[in-house]
């Protein structure tokens, strides 16, 4: 598919020089020139008023894409449980193996993790293909990457799902170079397409300001890495039973060249933000590493957690793994409280799928009012033990 | 059209510097202590800041005019104190030992004031001689081996902070201009030297400024720098530069007001509107800004005639004299625009106000700009 | 010891804005800079360098020509010498293309020890070229990098979790994505910035490192983009008013209300 300017048409108003998101058009004696940062996006094709900018599909050799079937999710664990986001990705995985027609399936590795396959038949997998061995016991790409393309080779999913965690963003790519294919990263949205019943991966660039739907046509499996926290979690249904199909897997010493030495938990309570229904989070208003104290009574006396912006982490306030945004983790709770945060999108990217968002800022310009449901202009000194006074009431 | 990309990229590293390192919590604790942390000023070091000109083989980054121009002014844009530590060794320290220094001299100082481990003033006022810098009357006598040196010299920028100073006094009494020596006197270790108390100042709070007071102090003779007499020729030489650095420190204030006045204008509404959607706002605006523009061409022309070896000096006084005075009238009307709010010490403008009123004063008055063009232009 | 870098070229997405009217992104204005990531993954390899005497750092990046702005600021950082991976062929490329070429403009580059990368660039956010290109090169990869401290004959990294770390041993050479906590990178010199319009940039283009167009750039993506948009700003919800303690009132009541708590 490349980007082609009708030179007939064109009558070098620039509008597309000025919407292309790359920098990439360049005008040239009154006519639009494409240049090497042209990604295919098709903005400029959308806004050409004079229609003189058009998208043409080339013609590929393609691989036998009717070889490939099911639906795959990757059922991360770490020390011998499940990753909460394995619940959403089968939720997800389900609605699409529906619509396609095919099986949900899942893939697991670990050492001494038959149980876990009970659980991921009862979260809506109909088969698990199981490698068990000791050298699976924790993650290491190599390891990990060679026992599961093996699978894939050998099963040919048609769709592979995995969480975009630390993990699942470090296997993800390899699997994807391995298998020749493409992968997406940090989907946000999946639909199957009801023409050619491919998979449209809806997601996130530019920080948060654009977002791109892509498709992998010719290549399979189509994968892509999904965020923890924005699909929903598939519904438990207790009993249900699946097949288990196991993998070979087989070592050479060599084979892995990684080894784990040590693994350091972070001292302190651990920080589920994914899971949690109701979050006060804090930014660069709050002054210091002292206005989370604050936040903290609000949050127990609602029975929340407390979260950041990126600004107050990189301000050394708080630990990273608090850090709600585009480059932290994403949440949608019920309620969302942005204390001292102005707004910007790399935050918003992160929260604006909370069921409600509460803003309390000193600034009443400040960008967050646009995505609060409610919004307060006061200081979160004032207002934070306000609330708590009104929720004793 | 003066600058090239690695120019441009100067800027960005000045900016960037500027913007991460001075921050509001910094500068406000500068204004409260009076001290300027060392911790930043290592940094600035580290960053090439004060031997941009310098060549290499001192220490020095092998930068141009160019250069120095774009650091000064975005460091003054942030802050007009910073900047002083930026031109220190730039121009009134480095200048003199970089014209008239024998080799071993240069050896001897430059280094270590480029990587910022020693500070050196610049020693030419007293408190009978400012403008009529000629009229000093420091005396320093030749005794065997050393020069006596006596007299007091006054508003000494970084005097209680240094090393070192350049001092010049008179060898000669009876040869007015003709005179005067310069000489390194070792601030920390020469008996009979010693410092004012440090001055009250409006602004620039953060370096200290004094008297230096020298009662018999004894100079070892290797100390004099350059000839006899030619004192006063490398200190109006040096000036001539240090011109360039004062217009700069202009231009960056100036922009620094200029940026809050905007901002203010776009946010402060009166009568259900943007105070800036008023024309009296908007029109001093447009005037500030073609002011400024003006004077950011009359010091990046200067800085680029002194880069091709062109004769500068003219346009150095010109840069010098109206972007001090701009400054000044921009500051004015950024404050102004402000209301009550520009009177409050939270907001920027009160401090860059003060900051820049002495800009139009030391390193020649705009007064004696005023002589230097016009006799340039008059001559018989 | 021979240090590649792979850096990028980004516009600074944290100044990038939405116009509210049109929907349309805003890029005048808006900067080119140095990857923060990879300055973290430059940084890196500079401290090296200043501990061991006799290390080059080169960089290298798939891009534009105008690419050579940010090459020459990692020049003034202090790397040794740059490569730019420049041709209408590789225009388009996902990450798959991408990692193809930059593998391939490494072979071209000979030896190393170890390759340094930034975990993920903030125009396409994806983390994936750093991983790719070890893969292609067959070079062992750990991403997350927090902490890397260099032995003899291997690298003892420590790997970010997302609640806490694992430290892992791994041979040379390696390639290894760094994250923000790696290190605080330098400022660049003005004497560095003075050298580095010195120094040399090399540019090669498909040919120069053995590619055929078929095989790089949008032709060798197996993603493309369907379409682009901004996402829709969510509706405006209700601005509060009165004491302090009224709206905190009147907001625990709405809340209640819709049952919340």
């Amino acid at each position: 598919m490349a980007v082609n300017v009708i030179k007939e048409k064109c009558r070098g108003c620039s509008i597309c020089v000025k919407n292309c998101p790359f920098e990439a058009i360049t005008m040239e004696n009154k006519l639009a020139v494409i240049g090497t940062a042209c990604t295919g996006c098709g903005v400029c094709v959308e806004k050409c008023p004079f229609d003189a900018i058009e998208k043409s599909e080339e013609p590929k050799d393609t691989v036998d894409l009717s070889e490939y079937r099911d639906v795959w999710v990757f059922a991360e664990q770490r020390e011998g449980a499940l990753m909460p986001v394995v619940k959403e990705l089968l939720g997800e995985g389900r609605k699409l193996a529906d619509e396609i027609g095919c099986s949900l399936c899942s893939v697991l590795c670990g050492n001494h993790v038959e149980g876990l396959a009970d659980e991921l038949f009862e979260y809506g997998a109909d088969k698990v293909y199981l490698a068990d061995h000791k050298e699976l016991e924790s993650y290491r790409t190599d390891a990990y990457t060679a026992v599961i393309h093996d699978a894939i080779k050998s099963h040919k999913p048609e769709i592979v799902l995995l969480g975009a965690t630390h993990i699942g963003r470090d296997l993800g790519p390899c699997l994807a170079v391995r298998c020749n294919t493409g992968l997406t990263a940090d989907c946000t949205k999946l639909e199957i397409d009801i023409e050619d019943k491919k998979i449209k991966q809806t997601r996130p660039a530019f920080g948060g300001n654009l977002m791109a739907t892509i498709v992998c046509p010719n290549h399979r499996p189509q994968m892509s890495t999904v965020r923890p926290g924005v699909m929903e979690k598939a519904e438990r249904q207790e009993g249900r039973k699946g097949q288990v199909i196991p993998l070979s897997v087989s070592f050479e010493e060599d084979d892995i060249r990684t080894r784990i030495l040590e693994v350091v938990k972070q001292a302190g309570e651990a920080v589920s933000l994914t899971d949690a229904e109701i979050i006060v989070s804090g930014g660069m208003g709050l002054g210091g590493a002292e206005g989370f104290e604050l936040l903290k009574k609000l949050a127990d006396k609602l029975g929340g957690v407390v979260a950041a912006s990126r600004a107050a982490v990189d301000a050394g306030w708080i630990d990273h793994s608090y850090q709600v945004g585009q480059t932290g983790t994403t949440v949608r709770p019920k309620l969302y409280f942005a204390c001292g945060i102005s707004g910007a999108i790399q935050h918003v990217a992160g929260m604006q799928n909370s069921e409600q968002i509460i803003a309390i800022n000193k600034n009443p310009a400040a960008p967050i009012f646009e995505v609060a449901d409610y919004g307060i202009v006061g200081d979160f000194n004032q207002v934070i033990p306000a609330l708590i006074e009104a929720l004793d009431k | 059209m003066y600058f090239t990309k690695q120019h441009e990229l100067v800027r960005k590293l000045a900016r960037e510097f500027a913007e991460k390192e001075l921050t509001n919590e910094i500068l406000d604790e500068v204004e409260e202590s009076g001290t300027f942390p060392e911790e930043i000023l290592y940094k600035m070091g580290k960053a090439g800041f004060f031997g941009i000109k310098t060549p290499k083989e001192y220490g020095g980054s092998g930068g141009d005019a160019r250069c120095y121009v774009l650091v000064m002014e975005e460091m003054a844009r942030v802050s007009g104190v910073a900047s002083i530590y930026v031109s220190s060794p730039n121009s009134l320290s480095g200048g003199p030992l970089l014209l008239s220094g024998t080799e071993e001299q240069k050896r001897k100082y430059l280094p270590s004031l480029i990587s910022g481990k020693k500070k050196l003033c610049f020693a030419l006022t007293e408190p009978g001689a400012g403008s009529d810098a000629g009229g000093m009357q420091s005396t320093a006598v030749k005794d065997g081996d050393f020069y006596i040196l006596n007299g007091r010299k006054t508003f000494i920028t970084m005097a209680p902070l240094a090393d070192y100073a350049v001092v010049y006094a008179k060898t000669d009494m009876t040869k007015g201009t003709k005179g005067i020596s310069a000489f390194i006197v070792d601030m920390k270790n020469t008996p009979g030297i010693s410092c004012g108390k440090p001055e009250h100042k409006m602004g620039v709070i953060g370096c200290a400024t004094s008297d230096i007071i020298m009662d018999n102090a004894r100079i070892p003779a290797e100390n004099l720098l350059g000839e006899e007499g030619m004192g006063f020729i490398n200190a109006m030489k040096t000036l001539d530069t240090g011109r360039m650095g004062v217009a700069a420190q202009s231009i960056g204030v100036a922009q620094g007001a200029l940026d809050e006045a905007i901002k203010y204008a776009k946010e402060r509404k009166q009568f259900g509107r943007r105070i800036g959607d008023f024309q009296a706002i908007a029109f001093m605006i447009a005037d500030m800004a073609t002011k400024l523009e003006a004077a950011k061409q009359l010091v990046y022309k200067t800085a680029y005639l002194m880069d091709t070896h062109q004769s500068a000096s003219m346009e150095a006084s010109m840069a010098k004299y109206y972007a001090s005075e701009v400054c000044n009238e921009i500051a004015s009307k950024s404050l102004q625009i402000h209301g009550g709010y520009g009177f409050i010490k939270d907001y920027k403008i009160e401090r860059m106000y003060r900051d820049c009123r002495v800009f139009t004063i030391y390193e020649g008055t705009s007064q004696i700009q005023q002589l230097v063009i016009s006799g340039k232009l008059l001559k018989k | 010891m021979k240090i590649l870098v792979c850096v990028k070229q980004v516009p600074d997405t944290n100044e990038v804005k939405i116009d509210p009217v049109k929907g349309t992104l805003i890029r005048d204005g808006v900067p080119s800079i140095l990857n923060p990531d990879d300055a973290n993954a430059l940084e890196e390899a500079l401290k090296i360098k200043d501990e061991r005497p006799g290390t080059t750092v080169s960089v290298i990046t798939m891009g534009p020509p105008q690419a050579d702005d940010m090459l020459r600021e990692c020049l003034a950082m202090g790397a040794d010498e740059a490569y730019l991976l420049s041709d209408r062929a590789f225009g388009g490329a996902d990450t798959c293309a991408t990692s193809t070429t930059i593998a391939a403009g490494i072979d071209k580059i000979g030896d190393y020890d170890i390759i340094f990368a930034g975990r993920q660039a903030i125009d396409g956010d994806t983390a994936q070229v750093g991983p790719q290109v070890a893969w292609r090169l067959g070079i062992p990869v750990v991403t997350y990098v927090q902490d890397v401290k260099l032995c003899e004959e291997e690298v003892i990294v420590q790997r970010q979790m997302e609640n806490g770390y694992e430290i892992l041993e791994v041979q040379m050479p390696c390639l290894l994505t760094a994250v923000k906590e790696l290190n605080e990178p330098r400022y660049m010199s003005i004497g560095g910035i003075m050298d580095a319009y010195a120094k040399k940039v090399t540019v090669w283009n498909h040919e120069d490192v053995g590619l055929d167009p078929k095989d790089c750039g949008l032709n060798a993506s197996p993603t493309q983009v369907f379409r682009s948009f901004t996402p829709a700003p969510k509706g405006k919800g209700e601005m509060l008013d009165g004491t302090v303690t009224e709206m905190t009132e009147q907001l625990t009541e709405k809340l209640k209300e819709k049952h919340y708590l």
